[in-house]
Formats: structure tokens, C-alpha cells, sequence
């Protein structure tokens, strides 16, 4: 993505700051126009993020939901593919562990966590793998595919929510709470272990997870031979024919993975945290998972870094709307859309600015280098 | 082409008297022009001056300026600091429009027309000066009779661009220009798409248009051309003007140094060739295209070891889709095709292809050959990235696959020697050279190059042309694909040539000559002339 004018720190760090500062800079206006301080709302949203160990906890559990779903979009971004079904992916994921959990309820989690991961990879793998078969067979376009499948996959979980799997004189579609042996451990929990207090939250070991996978999917990308095969796919496809490298094969494994990736999401969701499935609970993470990988640069730790960031709007977002009761929750949607906007849609709009300062600034530089050079001939002479 | 085409006494037959007197003003006169884009300098206070009536060529290597030059005198950009002076009055140009209305005009190397356009309605793009479009046609129409008559430049006003051949489309180009009243015309590399006998048309066209007292520029990297048609010739390096010489006064082997700074073989030495078992063997080999034509149709030939066939044509007769499909990246409709008389297999692709031993050079290196956006290693492996020799059990073996991207890199004196480098960052030629050095160094038995030096600067095209030379001696098979005949003249020791998917002669590179080989690109075979 980067068009070597710039140093690789202004790609990755500078530009996304100043995203970030600009679409804070529009919602601070807009929580002007409601009326309100915008420096009492910025500090309600980074207390509401970072206060306590509490909020922290919450902040890093959306974290690990963020890492999984930005990770999904972004190795499919380098095979060329826009995987938009993020979403679909992790609700599949989601049944593929409630199945899991429900056919061995009572098991220890320690036995239950492989097995549960395992079905969160299988449903939203194979459920991405239909597109990405599609894509390569019948040259049916991914980003379409992908978005009707989110529909597929909302209505079959809404049919088996409220007809086959909810709980016995259940109103509301959701199914049994799983016995506590399966539950996840929770990081409170471990921690109160060892003695230290770190109040209550539904962070869980499935944030481990998260940051393993994005190892993984980093030694993959880059310092494995298939890694190499989808990357040159996405580059560029005419050079991977040529280097006898299947366009096709690789657009159906990585959907695969992507979905898979996606799918994790639910460990975190279900098995760590709601302890049954309920139906919604992607909460849209499957969609933020698109601007996480976009601004994270594709990157596994920026993917990290970009969810971090995420996670905290999401968790300071609702503090925010509870603190400040004028400050609906509708206003956080506007915040953090301000972000998707400023680092996603508008991600160029100071990239060309920034180019040509740096530009003019090596320009400088050379004009200089060459005038002492000159001054250094002259000098002998 | 030779130094001795007829070419040549069109361009020595202009009288030097013709040249402007020292007391009129020159057509153009650049003063200082300097021109950076971020850290390159691409032109360094050039100096140029370009009398009237008289055709000015202007050479150099890829980066050497040159084109950068002339889009700053055409308008497309703006130079840094500097002066240009036209017919001897200081001339503001902020863009094309300016460069018209100051009677400087541009043919550039991708000509542009709409195809499904006619001739009239083509000529009056941009130019239309009535609101009816009828009455601007009728004007358009007589005017352009005038010019075709004045110039000899005749072309149908209502044939559709699209089914003309390319040399007319680059007449209309230059008729265009003419219309709008140009007394500069720069060309850019006008005969990279011609056949022979076109470009010859083409040089009559230019002698012509100096005649009535127009004044060309020629950018080119052809020095037969250079000294062909032109009067005067500027050298550029670096984005500097290394000289200024009468064509009359200088030599091909003059310029070359000029141009590279050094001195430059022109010829390829190579001893005659050894022929011995074919390698490969292809019979009644027909290829379509997605929408059925023949691309290739019915071509046979055989490629022995220690030998070069060349296969000259006018580039889009098939030559692609031929070395496509003998690479496995192309299904052929019909015929045979037998590697060291192994017939292929139909679910042979490039992978398996390579494990038998056939390595290719793509055309279009940057879409084919490379991946811009890899670092250099990764590009040296492409096609080979499943060798065991590059991988451990789960993951690659970086150190190895930056070694051996070293050891490429010495070998062909790729530059800058740095295999972390991205690839789209190294220059075209250095990037070719990579390509080269990656599929030549595997050791091949047959190895397919198409257009090894296309943008590769001169000092390059000597070191690949003697490369591939050493490996022809070593007994290995090479086919040829090049659009520049005098590569094909200078490597092969056979030469076919294809037009319209046919093979349509063969014979020993002895026995070839532009004239002979020009008239078979063109489609006419000996019996039909």
C-alpha cells in the first residue's frame, strides 16, 4: 500500500495519529453542538476505556474479539480478496462452538477449549469457503458473495435460535447456559489466583488466543512458502500464473482461513464470556473488523494495535453514554464511524499533503548534500 | 535494419542549405532547464537549441532525461527553473494547450486516438470551433485535403481508426497535429510499432514535412535511425546534455559511448553455432484467444541445442500467445508440442514445465516477470519458491533465499546489490536483468526469452546479448522472441517470421536481411510478391 514516498514511521504511525486526531477534532464539534464540554467527553471516553482494571478489562476483551475479525480481513486483503462477511463467518463460528459445548456440556474447559476452537474454525472456515469456491470456480465476486452470506448465516442462527436450539421456556432466542466446568477461565480469575485484584471483567484466555493466532498468521504470511503463494496472488495474479502458483487454489484456501479467523471471534464471545449463544452477539464486530485491518495496514500488529484502539472507543463509548445522559449511544455509533471514516474512507486525505512535505523536505536535503559537494570540489582547487 | 536502408539517402539527400541562416531565430531554444522529482534529478540544466526546418534527434538510455525534457517543452510538466523560447520569444507553456497555441506538437510513443472514431472525427477532437459539428467537418475536410496534398501524408477522412494498421494511426497522429497548425513536432520513439518498410514511409513523411519547413524532434534509442534521418543529434546522461553533434560528423559507435560513457560493442561476437539434437519440437501448433480468433495458427518448428531461433514480427502477430502457450500458461487449440522428443502432456503448466527443464523470460516483465511489490529475493524465486532448497519443514529459509538472490545479483550485476530492496524500485533494466538471471542461472534445457531488452539500456543489452550468446555455446536451446529485428539478426542462427499467427518463412540468419525479413512482417511471402 505504501508508495515508498514516504519514511516507513509517517506510513504507520504519523498518518493514522493524525486520522485519528481529525476524526476526534469533528466529534468534539458534534458534542458541541449537543451541548457538552468535548473535553470532559474525551476524558469520560479514555477513563471509561482505561480507568480501572475493570474498564481495561473490558477494553482488551473487546480487543480480542477486534484481533480476530481484523486479522480474517486482512490476510484475505493480501490475496487480493475483501472478505466483507466477517460478520456471517463469526456467527457460524459462534454455532460451530455452541454445538461444541452443548454436545459436551459438563467437560472440563481445558478439554473443551481445543475442541470449541476447532469448531469455531470448521463452521467459519467452510462457510467462507463457499465464496472463495465460487470466486475461483465460477468467478462470482467475493465482496458480493461475502454480504449476501452475512444474511444467510443471520437467518439460519435466527431459525435455530428461536425453533431447534433455544432453551426450554425461553422468550427471549437464545440457548441453555453451558455448566460452569466449560467456561473459559476469566482473567480476574486468574490473576485473583495470583493474588492480585483486577476487579471484574469478561476478559478471558481467549485474548492469548488472539495474540498467538496474530503470531501465527504473521510467520505465515510472511516466512512460509504458501504465505508467499497468496501474497504473490494478491500482488500481482499474471506473475503468479506465470510461476505456475494457483490463482484459484489460493483464493479458496484463504477465504478459508479468513473466515476461519473470523469464526475464533465467537470463542471469545460465547464460550469466554455469554457462556451460551445468543443471537446477535458479533454486535458488528464482524464489520469493525474491516477498519481495524485498514487502519492496522493489514499488518498482524497493527491489526493488534488498530483493535486496542477499537476496543477502547467501543468500551470508553458506552461509559460515555452513561456518564453523560445527553450523549446517547447513538452519538458513540457517530464516534466511532468519524473514526472508520477518517482512517478508512479518507485514509489519503493527508497522505498527499504529508508526501509532499516529506518530498520537498529530501529535496532540501539533496540541494544541500550537492552544494557541499561543490563547496568539498572547490575547496582544494 | 542496416546502416544502408533507403532510409538513409532520404535523410542525406536534404541539402544543407536548408538549415536555417545563423540570424533567424531557432524553433525552440531551451535555456537551463532543471527538473527534479523528489530525490531525482532528472534534467540538470539542459541547453538546447533546435533550428528550424531540420529534423533534431534527441538520444540517451532510459532515465537519461530525455523524455522528461520534452514533456516539459510539451507542457506536461513544469520545469523547475530555466527558459523556453520559441521562434526566439520567451514562451510560458503551464500545459499542452500552451504548447499548441505555440505551434509545437506531440506524437507520443502510445498513440492518442479513439478507435471507433473516424479519421475527420479524430482530427477535430479538442478542436471543434462551431457549434454545429457539420460545419466544422466541412472545414475539417478541405483543410485536411490541403495538408494531405502538401505533405504526401494520404490517409481515407472517414476510415475508423480501429481497422487501420498502426502506421496509418500514426499518420493520423501526425496529421492531427499538422491540423492544429504545429511548426514543432516531437515524436517519441515513433518506431517501436512500425514494420520496416513503415518506418521508412514514416522518415519519407519527416524528410517531407522539413522540406516545407517544419522542424521535427526525434526521440529515439535507435542510433541507426539517428543517423538515418536526423541533421543534428543531442546526447543526454544523467538528465545532462553530453553533446551536440552534426549526424554528418558522428558514427553509431560515437553516440553509443556518448550515451553510456563508455565504450559500447555494438556487434554481438558470437562464433556460428553447433547445432545438435532438437529440443524442442513443435508441430500444427494452434492457439485461440478467448473469443475463438487464432492467435497462432498452424506453426511449426524446431529448436535444436546450442542454437537460437529467432522469431522476428511486428509486435501483436502472435508471438506472445506462442511463447505463452509453449510456457503451459496458454491451452493450444490443436498441434503438438515435444520438449527433447517428450511430448507434453495437456495438464503440463509452468510448474511442471520448469521441472522439465524450460525456463521463461516473460514479454511484459513488469506484468508477468516480477512482482513489484516483493523484495528482490522474493522476486529471484519466483517459479522456484517450492525448491526444498529454500524451504524447512513448515517454514521458508529466508537466509537462504536472500543468498541466493546475492549470488543472482553478483552474477548479473544487478544494481543496487540489495535483495531487500523492493523490486519495483530497481530500474527496468535491473529488474530484466534479475528475471534474466533468475531463469538462466537454473541451468535450463530450453529457455524462452521474449523481448530480453526492451527498456534496458545499452550497456545492459551487450551484457544480456553476450549472456545469452554463453549459454547458447553451452548447448543450450533458446528461442527468441524480440520486436526489435535488430536483435533478431544479431543473436539468431535461424530466424521465422510470424504475421497474423503464421509462420510465415524460415531460413538461416545468413541468409536474412531487413528488406527480406521486412516484407514477410508485412505478409507478403515471395511467392505472392
Amino acid at each position: 500500500m505504501s508508495s515508498g514516498a514516504l519514511p516507513r514511521w509517517a506510513d504507520v504511525v504519523l498518518i493514522p495519529a493524525i486520522n485519528l486526531l481529525a476524526a476526534l477534532a469533528v466529534a468534539g464539534l458534534l458534542v458541541v453542538i449537543v451541548g457538552e464540554s468535548p473535553w470532559v467527553a474525551l476524558k469520560a471516553l479514555i477513563w471509561g476505556a482505561f480507568g480501572s482494571w475493570d474498564q481495561i478489562g473490558y477494553t482488551l476483551f473487546y480487543t480480542t474479539s477486534l484481533v480476530f475479525t481484523g486479522l480474517a480481513v486482512a490476510i484475505a486483503f493480501h490475496c487480493g480478496l475483501f472478505n466483507i462477511g466477517g460478520e456471517g463467518q463469526a456467527m457460524m463460528g459462534g454455532l460451530g462452538v455452541a454445538l461444541v459445548c452443548l454436545a459436551l456440556d459438563g467437560w472440563p474447559w481445558p478439554l473443551l477449549f481445543p475442541l470449541a476452537v476447532l469448531g469455531a474454525v470448521a463452521f467459519g472456515g467452510v462457510f467462507a469457503f463457499v465464496p472463495g469456491y465460487l470466486q475461483a470456480a465460477r468467478g462470482s465476486h467475493t465482496v458480493i458473495t461475502t454480504i449476501m452470506f452475512n444474511f444467510l448465516a443471520a437467518i439460519l442462527l435466527n431459525y435455530l435460535l428461536v425453533e431447534v436450539l433455544i432453551a426450554p421456556g425461553e422468550q427471549s432466542p437464545q440457548t441453555i447456559r453451558f455448566d460452569e466446568a466449560g467456561h473459559l477461565p476469566f482473567a480476574y480469575e486468574l490473576l485473583g489466583a495470583l493474588g492480585i485484584d483486577s476487579g471484574r471483567s469478561p476478559l478471558n484466555i481467549s485474548f492469548l488466543l488472539a495474540l498467538g493466532v496474530a503470531a501465527l498468521v504473521w510467520l505465515l504470511l510472511w516466512r512460509s512458502r504458501w504465505g508467499y503463494e497468496l501474497r504473490c496472488v494478491g500482488a500481482n495474479e499474471q506473475a503468479a500464473r506465470y510461476g505456475g502458483i494457483s490463482p484459484g487454489r489460493n483464493v479458496m484456501i484463504v477465504m478459508t482461513i479468513s473466515g476461519a479467523l473470523a469464526g475464533l471471534m465467537a470463542v471469545n464471545e460465547v464460550m469466554g464470556a455469554q457462556h451460551r449463544l445468543v443471537l446477535g452477539f458479533t454486535a458488528g464486530f464482524g464489520f469493525t473488523g474491516i477498519a481495524v485491518a485498514l487502519m492496522g495496514r493489514n499488518h498482524p500488529i497493527g491489526v493488534i494495535l488498530a483493535a486496542l484502539l477499537f476496543g477502547a472507543l467501543y468500551q470508553g463509548g458506552s461509559e460515555l453514554a452513561f456518564e453523560i445522559p445527553t450523549f446517547t449511544s447513538d452519538m458513540v455509533v457517530v464516534i466511532q464511524g468519524l473514526v472508520i471514516l477518517f482512517s478508512g474512507a479518507l485514509e489519503n486525505l493527508f497522505r498527499g499533503p504529508i508526501e509532499g512535505w516529506f518530498q520537498r523536505r529530501r529535496l532540501q536535503e539533496a540541494q544541500a548534500a550537492e552544494a557541499a559537494e561543490a563547496g568539498a570540489a572547490e575547496a582544494p582547487g | 535494419m542496416g546502416d544502408t536502408g533507403p532510409a538513409m539517402a532520404e535523410g542525406d539527400s536534404a541539402p544543407a542549405s536548408l538549415k536555417a541562416p545563423a540570424t533567424e531565430p531557432p524553433a525552440i531554444e531551451l535555456q537551463g532547464i532543471d527538473k527534479r522529482f523528489g530525490a531525482v534529478h532528472a534534467n540538470r540544466a539542459v541547453d538546447l537549441r533546435i533550428d528550424r526546418a531540420t529534423i533534431h534527434g534527441i538520444v540517451g538510455e532510459n532515465g537519461a532525461g530525455k523524455s522528461t525534457l520534452m514533456n516539459i517543452l510539451y507542457g506536461f510538466y513544469q520545469a523547475d527553473s530555466g527558459e523556453i523560447r520559441v521562434a526566439g520569444r520567451s514562451a510560458r507553456i503551464a500545459g499542452p494547450d500552451d504548447a499548441i497555441a505555440a505551434g509545437i506538437g506531440m506524437v507520443h510513443q502510445h498513440f492518442m486516438l479513439v478507435h471507433n472514431f473516424t479519421v475527420l472525427e479524430n482530427l477535430l477532437l479538442g478542436a471543434e470551433e462551431r457549434f454545429w459539428v457539420r460545419e466544422s467537418f466541412a472545414a475539417a475536410r478541405r483543410s485536411l485535403e490541403e495538408i494531405e496534398r502538401d505533405y504526401g501524408l494520404e490517409v481515407d477522412p472517414d476510415a475508423v481508426i480501429g481497422e487501420l494498421p498502426v502506421g496509418r494511426q500514426q499518420r493520423v497522429e501526425i496529421l492531427k497535429i499538422l491540423f492544429r497548425g504545429a511548426e514543432t513536432i516531437i515524436l517519441d520513439e515513433p518506431t517501436a510499432v512500425l514494420t520496416p518498410q513503415e518506418t521508412e514511409d514514416l522518415f519519407r513523411i519527416l524528410g517531407r514535412l522539413k522540406a516545407e519547413g517544419k522542424t521535427v524532434v526525434l526521440i529515439t534509442h535507435k542510433l541507426q535511425e539517428i543517423m538515418a534521418v536526423t541533421d543534428r543529434v543531442t546526447v543526454m546522461r544523467d538528465g545532462a546534455v553530453v553533446g551536440n553533434v552534426d549526424t554528418a560528423e558522428t558514427s553509431r559507435e560515437q553516440l553509443a559511448e556518448m550515451m553510456v560513457g563508455r565504450k559500447v560493442l555494438l556487434r554481438v561476437e558470437k562464433t556460428p553455432a553447433q547445432p545438435g539434437e532438437p529440443v524442442l519440437s513443435v508441430s500444427g501448433l494452434t492457439v485461440r484467444d478467448a473469443a475463438g480468433r487464432a492467435r497462432v495458427e498452424d506453426a511449426s518448428f524446431v529448436v535444436r541445442a546450442g542454437e537460437i531461433l529467432g522469431i522476428a514480427g511486428v509486435s501483436g502477430n502472435g508471438q506472445s500467445e506462442l511463447i505463452e502457450a509453449l510456457a503451459g500458461l496458454r491451452t493450444p487449440a490443436a498441434g503438438k508440442i515435444a520438449l527433447r522428443g517428450v511430448p507434453l502432456e495437456p495438464q503440463d503448466g509452468p510448474h511442471s514445465l520448469r521441472h522439465k527443464g524450460l525456463c521463461h523470460v516473460p514479454e511484459d516483465r513488469l506484468r508477468m516477470g516480477v512482482v513489484a511489490a516483493f523484495d528482490a529475493s522474493e522476486t529471484a524465486i519466483l517459479g522456484f519458491h517450492d525448491d526444498p532448497a529454500y524451504n524447512g519443514r513448515l517454514l521458508s529459509r529466508r537466509g537462504e533465499i536472500v543468498a541466493h538472490c546475492d549470488r543472482l545479483m553478483s552474477a548479473f550485476d544487478v544494481r543496487p546489490g540489495q535483495p531487500l530492496l523492493r523490486t519495483g524500485s530497481f530500474s527496468g533494466g535491473n529488474q530484466q536483468k534479475l528475471v534474466l538471471a533468475r531463469e538462466i542461472e537454473r541451468d535450463p534445457v530450453l529457455l524462452l526469452v521474449g523481448q530480453p531488452t526492451r527498456g534496458v539500456d545499452i550497456g545492459a543489452i551487450e551484457f544480456i546479448h553476450r549472456r545469452l550468446i554463453e549459454m547458447r555455446d553451452a548447448g543450450k536451446a533458446i528461442l527468441l522472441i524480440s520486436a526489435e529485428l535488430e536483435e533478431i539478426l544479431a543473436l539468431s542462427d535461424r530466424i521465422a517470421v510470424m504475421h497474423e499467427g503464421r509462420i510465415l518463412g524460415e531460413m538461416p540468419a545468413a541468409q536474412a536481411d531487413p528488406q527480406r525479413l521486412g516484407l514477410l512482417m508485412a505478409g507478403i511471402t515471395e511467392d505472392a510478391a
